[in-house]
């Protein structure tokens, strides 16, 4: 059971092959006897779990069932869960029950999903590799050394495992796409505005952007089209037509023209991550696909300019955390600027106090010309650099990363070299693009991931070219051997 | 030496919206506390700011009324500092483009003159918590229900030369957003807040001293109080031949003396850069039209008009425009007596000195615009004498009337206060104290011819004592007919 993708559930629910309160049982069963491995969940929220799946299975009985009614899956912890437990990976949030749903969660509620908790994440969405989490690292379940990539790396890793089908996740600088390609999965990171950010705890409002994580493209779209759609609550959401993405999934691809970045391409991306990625673009050329060179020549700006602007964005989001209101309270504060201190102090992680001091840094008085105002000068290239690119193709293509998982500890101790695994990734979040990654082949038995790079707004003819790759390989169908795995 | 002084202000003014500038949450005033703050006042994570359009209106329509340039791209700026009535840890204000750009006002001087002060800008912004420091044992207590109340921050150029051009000006802006129904206006409730810029510099020097602020003064009379008790500090020092040291001051109105906040509250790096949560607002010209159409008439425009068209002395002109319903009121009675003089002499009269007695506004007086016209049209029908005029509106400010104009009609009947103008009666009351009163007689009649004037008075009053309500006209021509034929 815990093999289905959301497409095959939301068959076999609908065949009546079993109920929602089943598989529900038998993932949270899965989750309890195996999780202890990977570390993906903070939160398993049972209880409320099996009640949504009873109140999904008297819908499906009482003839108003949707698509969605009663698939479980989880949501990155984030969200904001009405009742339920939102930590952010944070000390800071360890005792955080927000008295609302974000947007993207009601969303789910009310299409009938199932939550079976709350994932793990790199704390406050700083990191790539999951392992600045104050709930501990989580594993790859690909090779159990191995980060699962992050911020999104409880999201990644629960779906790998198969302890739910799909799962919500966040990408602010690559946090959906490089966790996926290190677990072999699909991640979405829809175009900045198409889901609402209403409570999506905020890292960097400018980049942050909702998305999935699932193992096919088609369960991707099943999923967007839960979350896209306008939200008043949120300022920066796109009031925009959401097409059916599903309906656009078997569309040909002849004749789609694929722009390769020779950025993208550098002499110091191993040879071996190099031929997967080609091997992936032969078989869109077999599709019928066209190829071209690129050029996004404002490529090496995109990572010094991500760490001017993220962290003073989250430089100020971060500052309603002091301990006054909810969250971690140091112990017998003296005064006031005693309780902040030290609450910030005791309740923040080593790399978000880092990214605070960079951002405050930079916006401080008579350095916020040299620093934030030429970083949004920047971006602006950067923008620009894609809007020329789509004026020629359709859609670029290239490495999600440059290398595949690493091994935890590997890169905790020099920063910049953390910040470098997103170098592909990027760049989309300045420019606010939609992109994907899909498996497209191993390196040394580990996955290697393909990123897609749409145009504003064009998620769906994204997932028609990742859907059609699914449909001519297998790699999205591998998964890490978890037999061994499974008895601890 | 001879100082110049200069002085600027801040004034802050919560907009009159219904609900918050980022929130659905109500803005009234006096709820229990953090009763009307939500998960978005709060700060709470995940949340997210949704601009409330009303407070756009309000503070466009207020550029318009100051003459100013409108900003039709306006931005959201954070401002950050860490404090516990400010939930968010930043205030969303606007910084670089303001609503309001550069605009003007008038004042009124005591010399009947009046001075232009220029408007450098306003801008929109959110209002923050309150601190409350009593009753926590040692502990303070936070507030939110004010956390988000939209303000408009207006700053004045330092065009002001002493504290009674800056009282001025505080005053007509508060006439201002109170015509415009954007503010209530309350400044006993913090609707209304100034924070004053004060320097002192060498007569005849260009380069402006250095300046300290006085924070959150909330009357009209204590920004002349506090900024006269700092122009007095300052001259201290300087002709002492200190310095003055550029910091953030309170007013203590108790002691009438202003004292430094500590230097920590000043030194501040706030960090602006723009909102990412918020849009840029953009307006165009069609919005800013919509606007003016709006726009009621303004006080300069009332005064000029009470001046111009009712022949009202400038004075009289201004002190009824200042106040939006104050004027509304005296147009209403004027209008009903067809009397504008009178009207004006009654409402800065009695009604002023009612409002005064009773520290109450016009809004609360008992009596009714209407029922002051009706007692203006028996003035002018001579149904009622003044004394008589007053003693209806009395009886009517203790409650004594509905509200309509009819209740003066019926006051009048019942304290029998209709007035006598009849001269056959009157001749035969002016008989009975002459027959009543010989002495006085012989007395009058002793009189030089040119003081006789004044001998008649207590004639007249002897008359009025006999009875109520006789016309005082009427009893000063048959006296002088009656005692001339003696």
């Amino acid at each position: 059971m815990h093999n289905k993708t959301i497409a095959d559930i939301s068959r076999d629910l609908a065949a009546g092959e079993y109920s929602s309160v089943e598989i529900t049982e038998n993932l949270l069963t899965r989750i309890k006897n195996t999780d202890a491995h990977y570390n993906s969940f903070i939160t398993v929220s049972e209880e409320q779990a099996l009640a949504q799946a009873k109140a999904a299975d008297a819908r499906r009985a009482a003839g108003n069932a949707d698509a969605w009614t009663g698939i479980p899956m989880a949501h990155k912890d984030i969200f904001c869960t009405n009742g339920v437990l939102t930590t952010c990976g944070s000390k800071m949030l360890s005792n955080f029950i927000a008295p609302y749903d974000a947007t993207i969660v009601e969303n789910f509620n009310n299409a009938g999903a199932v939550s079976l908790g709350k994932l793990n994440m790199d704390e406050f969405a700083m990191g790539s590799s999951n392992e600045s989490s104050f709930y501990g690292a989580v594993k790859n379940p690909w090779d159990g050394e191995r980060v699962p990539g992050g911020s999104s790396g409880g999201s990644a890793a629960a779906v790998a495992a198969q302890l739910v089908p799909g799962a919500t996740a966040s990408d602010t600088g690559g946090s959906i796409r490089q966790p996926a390609a290190f677990c072999g999965l699909t991640g979405l990171k829809p175009t900045y505005g198409r889901v609402s950010r209403w409570g999506m705890i905020a890292y960097a409002s400018s980049l942050d952007q909702a998305g999935t994580i699932t193992r096919t493209a088609e369960d991707s779209a099943m999923m967007l089209n839960v979350m896209a759609g306008f939200d008043a609550k949120d300022s920066t959401c796109v009031d925009r037509e959401v097409p059916d993405y599903t309906a656009t999934l078997n569309n040909s691809i002849a004749g789609l023209t694929i722009g390769l970045p020779k950025e993208y391409f550098r002499s110091d991306l191993s040879a071996d991550m190099q031929q997967q990625v080609r091997n992936a673009i032969a078989e869109y050329e077999k599709m019928g696909a066209k190829v071209k060179e690129i050029s996004l020549p404002n490529t090496h700006l995109a990572i010094p300019a991500y760490y001017i602007i993220a962290p003073a964005e989250c430089s100020a989001n971060l500052s309603r955390m002091d301990g006054v209101r909810f969250g971690y309270r140091c112990e017998n504060p003296q005064d006031i600027n005693d309780l902040y201190k030290r609450s910030r102090g005791e309740g923040f992680g080593i790399e978000v106090k880092r990214r605070i001091m960079v951002g405050a840094y930079a916006l401080s008085a008579g350095f916020y010309d040299a620093y934030y105002k030429k970083a949004q000068q920047v971006r602006r290239l950067i923008r620009n650099d894609f809007v020329n690119a789509f004026n020629e193709v359709d859609i670029i293509m290239g490495p999600t990363t440059p290398t595949p998982a690493f091994k935890r500890g590997e890169k905790t101790a020099d920063p910049v070299d953390m910040y470098l695994e997103d170098i592909f990734t990027i760049a989309l979040n300045l420019a606010g693009l939609p992109g994907m990654s899909i498996s497209c082949g191993q390196v040394n038995n580990l996955p290697v991931g393909l990123q897609l790079i749409g145009n504003y707004f064009d998620e769906g003819r994204l997932l028609n070219a990742a859907h059609q790759f699914q449909q001519h390989t297998d790699w999205h169908l591998k998964t890490p051997d978890l037999k061994n795995q499974a008895d601890i | 030496m001879e100082w110049e002084v200069v002085i600027g202000l801040e004034i802050h003014a919560q907009l009159a919206t219904k609900s918050k500038i980022f929130s659905g949450s109500s803005t009234a005033y006096g709820a229990e506390a953090n009763t009307q703050a939500n998960a978005i006042d709060l700060g709470l994570p995940g949340v997210l700011p949704a601009f409330n359009e009303e407070a756009l209106r309000m503070a466009v329509k207020f550029g318009l009324a100051i003459d100013a340039e409108i900003g039709l791209k306006s931005v959201f700026d954070r401002k950050n500092y860490f404090y516990p009535d400010s939930p968010k840890g930043y205030q969303t204000t606007q910084l670089h483009h303001p609503v309001v750009g550069i605009g003007h006002i008038d004042i009124e001087l005591e010399d009947g003159s009046s001075k232009r002060i220029n408007v450098t800008r306003a801008h929109l912004e959110e209002d923050a918590g309150k601190s409350v420091h009593e009753g926590f044992n040692g502990m303070s207590g936070i507030d939110l229900n004010r956390a988000g109340t939209p303000l408009i921050e207006i700053v004045s150029e330092p065009e002001m030369r002493n504290a009674k051009e800056a009282a001025a000006y505080f005053r007509k802006m508060h006439s201002i957003v109170t015509y415009l129904g954007i503010c209530d206006g309350d400044l006993s409730q913090g609707s209304m807040r100034c924070d004053c810029n004060v320097s002192l510099r060498p007569k005849g020097q260009e380069e402006f001293g250095t300046r300290t602020e006085i924070k959150n003064v909330n009357s009209f009379r204590n920004v002349e109080r506090a900024i006269d008790s700092e122009i007095a500090r300052q001259m201290d020092i300087l002709e002492d031949g200190g310095k003055i040291i550029q910091e953030t001051r309170l007013y203590d109105a108790d002691k009438n003396e202003t004292r430094a906040m500590r230097s920590k509250e000043v030194a501040n790096d706030y960090r602006y850069f723009p909102c990412p949560d918020l849009l840029p607002v953009i307006i165009d010209d069609n919005y800013v039209e919509a606007v003016r159409s709006t726009l009621p008439e303004l006080p300069d425009a009332k005064r000029a008009r009470f001046a111009h068209s009712h022949g009202l002395s400038p004075i009289d002109a201004a002190v009824l425009a200042a106040n939006r319903e104050l004027a509304h009121y005296f147009e209403t009675a004027a209008k009903i007596a067809n009397d504008y003089k009178l009207a004006a002499n009654w409402v800065q009269g009695d009604v002023s000195a009612t409002l005064n007695r009773l520290e109450i506004s016009i809004g609360e007086l008992a009596v009714s615009a209407e029922q002051l016209g009706r007692i203006l049209q028996l003035i002018k029908d001579n149904t009622l004498n003044n004394g008589g005029a007053k003693e209806v509106f009395n009886a009517l400010v203790e409650g004594k009337g509905d509200g309509s104009a009819e209740s003066v009609d019926k006051l009048v009947d019942s304290l029998g206060l209709k007035q006598v103008s009849d001269s056959g009666a009157i001749e035969a009351i002016v008989a009975e104290v002459l027959a009543a009163n010989p002495k006085l007689v012989e007395s009058y009649l002793a009189t030089p011819e040119d003081k006789r004037a004044k001998a008649i008075g207590p004639f007249i009053g002897l008359v009025r004592k006999a009875a109520k309500g006789v016309n005082p006209q009427v009893v000063m021509d048959v006296l002088q007919k009656k005692l001339s034929e003696l």
